[in-house]
């Protein structure tokens, strides 16, 4: 993959997969909030093998906004062979109970922002008739629960909405990959005590990388999550309710 | 068996503790700082062995985020890169572009600023000295809020206390250092057996001008007129060579090991089997540079073979005066405790200087060494050891310690008061409070 377009990229795990595309020597266009924070992956990745790295702010409160963001990309790289979109906020379930305005946010950066990208993106790549569009979702979107149903809902339609993107894009040859990591051990989880279900954000960013090359379609990250969820997707409801989870 | 995770222990396991972590996001991040009187100290991968990389009862700042290489000059080789940033990744990068570090320890991973801190030496001391011989400059964050840069030049007394200064002085942020033009990843190395200290010695003396890396592996089982025999490993990088890196096949000991796994009958059958498997007195062979630098990296979490107790490291730098009879002294000595130190490295430093006041490697021998913690009986050995190592004018290495006494530590530093008034009031660690009373 020669041309990398990458948003959200200053997290952990998107960081890490710049840097894995940066090693093959990819040209990158990375996107994120922060200009000091893009600037300093910017030298990053070209010390580590980047041919070339370009730079864009974007705010995912704002979808309307997205389109430029896109059209900026393809300007920069010249053409597209891959898009990685990472952006995601994890919300405190709590306030959003107590307000509409905190699951308004939420659900506005972890669903309305990537589909916004997405519209755009998927004429695109449906044009070009090759590439690879993937998008980081979370097992958190396998099925709702007390403790995170807001983030859940968003991540869950998100899911769905790549599903479909999957079935419409599959015969002109362009793969669409959602990534489910489950817990990643971030400084967000530094406090907690580390089970053997923490992955590192090296380790999920490389294996998002290799996704993406392989054009794979559903990802669990690591591999082990998809049979954690697939045992608690058949729990069924009336037991499910009870529990506290 | 007891399968644990936490990041934020020491390489021996030993001692434990108890801490909160702290993270900074940034080199231009503020300093993280708890509250109360509580004290921070700087946490990259975990390799120091004893308790220099840990603070119990207060807070550890994570690194892990100061990840990004800042700039690299294809000219000179200068490498400008944040301090969480492992040799592992730098080599990683530099190797298939013709560049090493300057200096490397026994394992890659370790982050720029736990080598600056711990003023970490490798094969080559004898050649380059330490890591601090070539750092240029760094960027030092202290508690009062003021962000430093330190080089020979500017901020003089900080640079030479920074280097080998335990974490103690600030958080080290960035690090530029001088990569070295390398040929080719491969080495020609040269291996001699040894039937004796006295021949070690010997042939140390004569190969130090020929090899710019050298180490030798001990047998401390051995006793009588072979006491002191190993295998002495010298080496050069290689001109460019059609060689291909070698498949590196990498294994991770998963659990901590029952503690009778490791009992002395196995270190001897190690020992016996290490020396004997290399038949003739000298090879010639040429090696890819990982096992020759990382023999024990391509084992994963190694450490958890010594046991849920843990193991110490006890290594010592000894004056060439009075040296040899000093390390026979301590060969001797635990061969007779029948507490066999599973592997043994001896390696000569030469006469370059360091920069950092509180900087281990001196001119001299040094012998690095595991013991198994089998509570008291292990102690006492090490005690007696002390005392040879204190007879002879010697020195312990803080990286590696996790129990001289304060006593000790004085002996081994004699620019430890000079280093004291560089110290951060609000940085703190096991190892500094255990040696200086509780500062």
């Amino acid at each position: 993959m020669k041309r990398v377009l990458i948003i959200g990229a200053t997290s952990a795990i998107t960081t890490e997969t710049a840097r894995c595309f940066a090693r093959d020597g990819a040209a990158l266009h990375i996107v994120a909030r922060d200009q000091e924070k893009l600037n300093r992956l910017k030298s990053d990745l070209e010390i580590r093998g980047a041919v070339r790295v370009s730079i864009d702010i974007f705010d995912a409160l704002l979808p309307d906004s997205h389109a430029e963001v896109i059209h900026q990309a393809i300007e920069k790289l010249g053409e597209l062979d891959g898009v990685l979109i990472g952006h995601g906020t994890l919300p405190d379930q709590s306030s959003c109970q107590n307000e509409w305005k905190s699951c308004e946010d939420a659900v506005t950066v972890n669903l309305i922002s990537p589909i916004a990208l997405l519209t755009d993106l998927a004429n695109y790549f449906e044009r070009k008739r090759s590439g690879n569009i993937t998008v980081i979702s979370s097992v958190a979107g396998d099925r709702g629960r007390q403790s995170n149903y807001v983030y859940g809902a968003a991540k869950g339609g998100l899911s769905i909405f790549l599903q479909g993107l999957r079935n419409r894009l599959a015969p002109c040859g362009v793969s669409v990959t959602t990534i489910k990591p489950g817990f990643v051990d971030t400084p967000m989880t530094a406090d907690l005590p580390k089970g053997p279900l923490f992955a590192s954000a090296e380790q999920v960013g490389a294996r998002i990388h290799k996704a993406m090359v392989r054009g794979e379609s559903v990802v669990y990250t690591p591999w082990f999550w998809r049979f954690i969820m697939g045992a608690i997707v058949v729990v069924p409801e009336r037991i499910f309710k009870k529990l506290k989870l | 068996m007891k399968c644990s995770v936490n990041r934020f222990e020491s390489w021996g396991r030993y001692p434990k503790a108890t801490q909160s972590v702290l993270s900074i996001h940034s080199p231009r991040a503020r300093l993280p700082l708890p509250n109360e009187s509580e004290t921070v100290l700087p946490f990259g991968l975990g390799r120091s062995y004893g308790d220099s990389c840990l603070n119990d009862g207060n807070f550890l700042i994570d690194t892990r985020e100061l990840s990004h290489f800042i700039s690299f000059d294809e000219e000179s080789g200068l490498l400008r890169a944040e301090a969480g940033v492992s040799l592992a990744e730098i080599l990683r990068i530099f190797i298939p572009r013709g560049w090493f570090l300057p200096v490397s320890p026994g394992t890659k991973f370790v982050t720029l600023g736990g080598a600056v801190a711990n003023d970490i030496h490798g094969k080559n001391h004898h050649r380059a000295g330490t890591f601090g011989n070539h750092v240029t400059q760094f960027g030092l964050v202290r508690s009062n809020g003021e962000s430093l840069t330190c080089s020979p030049s500017t901020n003089p007394e900080l640079f030479q206390a920074t280097i080998g200064g335990l974490g103690l002085t600030g958080l080290i942020v960035w690090v530029e250092i001088r990569l070295t033009k390398i040929a080719s990843p491969f080495l020609n190395t040269h291996l001699i057996k040894f039937e004796n200290l006295d021949e070690f010695m010997a042939i140390s003396h004569e190969t130090d001008s020929l090899f710019d890396y050298s180490v030798a592996w001990v047998d401390c089982i051995a006793d009588g007129s072979s006491m002191g025999r190993g295998i002495f490993m010298a080496g050069n990088f290689a001109p460019p060579t059609s060689s291909r890196p070698p498949r590196t096949l990498s294994l991770s000991i998963p659990c901590s090991a029952p503690s009778w796994l490791l009992n002395s009958l196995a270190m001897k059958a190690f020992n016996i089997v290490y020396y004997n498997h290399q038949r003739s007195k000298v090879v010639d062979a040429l090696q890819y540079y990982e096992p020759f630098f990382y023999p024990l990296d391509a084992i994963l979490h190694w450490n958890r073979i010594y046991g849920a107790r843990g193991f110490f490291q006890y290594q010592l730098v000894v004056p060439f005066q009075d040296g040899a009879a000093a390390l026979k002294e301590i060969f001797a000595r635990i061969s007779r405790s029948g507490r066999a130190s599973f592997l043994a490295v001896l390696k000569t430093f030469g006469g370059v200087e360091s920069p950092g006041l509180l900087s281990f490697p001196r001119r001299g021998v040094t012998l690095a060494l595991d013991f198994p913690n089998q509570g008291a009986p292990t102690h006492a050995l090490m005690q007696e050891l002390d005392r040879i190592v204190s007879e002879a004018g010697g020195a312990l290495y803080p990286a590696k310690d996790a129990r001289m006494s304060p006593e000790m530590f004085e002996r081994s530093f004699p620019r430890l008061s000079e280093f004291e008034r560089w110290v951060d009031p609000r940085f703190s660690s096991s190892f500094w409070r255990r040696v200086r009373g509780s500062v």
